[in-house]
């Protein structure tokens, strides 16, 4: 038994993972002619929760006929209770060494969790900050390039779309920019 | 279904077929995968950024290889979806400006917190709380967008 849930809480390699996610794309194709995306919901929660006379004509529209969206992104949930909840690894994320000398470096400790503590903090007001210029960012950035990792890279480029190409080279251009250069700098002057 | 104004077409479809639970059930999958692929840590995505691991490279590529070849052959088996519909790929919109600026700016805020959308509602589903921030403000720049949509280049 203990065997069994060591098993269940241990990570998966990428030769598994990454075929499960990428099963997604027929999956939801098959399931209603849906596309893979979670990026969109943010788009809806804006959409119910905006009052009528304040909204901006990007969120009139019949986000009802999305609803599947909203019940998928409620899974994402449950599936984070489940896996990152209940069968969490015991064990610090199993990183290269080279990662373990730059998260150090960073001043961040490897330990056990998804999220480092230093940044889950929120006695410290850098952490708000930091979580707060990153989620704008991630909100208004995906909205703007019409979609995230899901909808782009896994699904634009499954389908041989060429604006996710542009897309997805482009968040990793971003993203390499934000943790080898703009993080070290957030981390120095707020841990 | 209701008539609501500003409906776009795909809205009025006959009925579907799947029912909403099912969606749950993707989405609860998804979710998994998410925290058992480490997609959803931090360290990852750090590690990944800086190019230290084969790791989420492996994942997102064989991921990008597996959903080419199946929904490839899913289109050319002919097969139907579960309400009976041709299966089509909805093409993304043309242009290249929005995808770049969009584009940089998503990867900026996700080298920094480490969280796509996905992610920041699995590690909140895992009770990672702060993850209530950053939604709260993806929330905020979904809105911002929308209010300067007619002002930024696309």
């Amino acid at each position: 038994m203990t065997e069994f849930l060591d098993v269940l809480r241990s990570p998966w390699p990428w030769y598994v993972a990454g075929p499960l996610i990428g099963l997604m794309v027929p999956l939801l194709l098959w399931l209603g002619n849906k596309g893979f995306g979670i990026s969109a919901n943010l788009r809806h929660a804006c959409a119910i929760l905006l009052p009528d006379p304040v909204k901006p004509n990007f969120f009139r529209y019949n986000w009802r006929a999305e609803k599947w969206n909203l019940v998928f992104a409620a899974g994402l949930l449950l599936g984070g209770l489940v896996a990152g909840g209940l069968l969490a690894n015991p064990e610090p994320t199993q990183l290269s060494a080279a990662g373990v000398q730059s998260i150090q470096d960073l001043g961040v400790q490897v330990r056990p969790g998804l999220v480092p503590a230093e940044l889950s903090d929120l006695s410290r007001p850098g952490v708000w900050l930091l979580l707060a210029v990153s989620g704008l960012l991630v909100g208004f950035g995906t909205r703007y390039g019409g979609g995230c990792t899901s909808g782009h890279a896994i699904t634009g480029l499954s389908t041989l779309q060429l604006p996710s190409l542009v897309a997805t080279v482009s968040f990793f251009v971003g993203g390499i920019l934000s943790a080898n250069f703009i993080l070290p700098l957030f981390l120095a002057v707020i841990l | 279904m209701s008539d609501i104004p500003g409906v776009h077409s795909e809205a009025s479809t006959p009925r579907s077929a799947t029912a909403l639970p099912v969606y749950l059930l993707v989405g609860l999958y998804f979710g998994v995968v998410l925290v058992k692929s480490e997609a959803a840590s931090w360290y990852r995505i750090q590690e990944m950024f800086r190019f230290e691991s084969f790791h989420m490279f492996g994942v997102i590529g064989a991921a990008v290889v597996t959903g080419m070849i199946t929904t490839a052959l899913l289109r050319r088996s002919g097969v139907k979806s579960r309400d009976h519909q041709t299966i089509k790929v909805t093409d993304k919109a043309r242009g290249w400006k929005r995808y770049v600026y969009g584009g940089l700016t998503f990867g900026v805020g996700w080298g920094l917190a480490g969280v796509c959308p996905g992610p920041i509602l699995t590690l909140l589903g895992a009770g990672v709380w702060p993850m209530l921030i950053v939604l709260g403000f993806a929330l905020l720049g979904t809105w911002l967008y929308g209010a300067l949509q007619n002002r930024l280049p696309h």
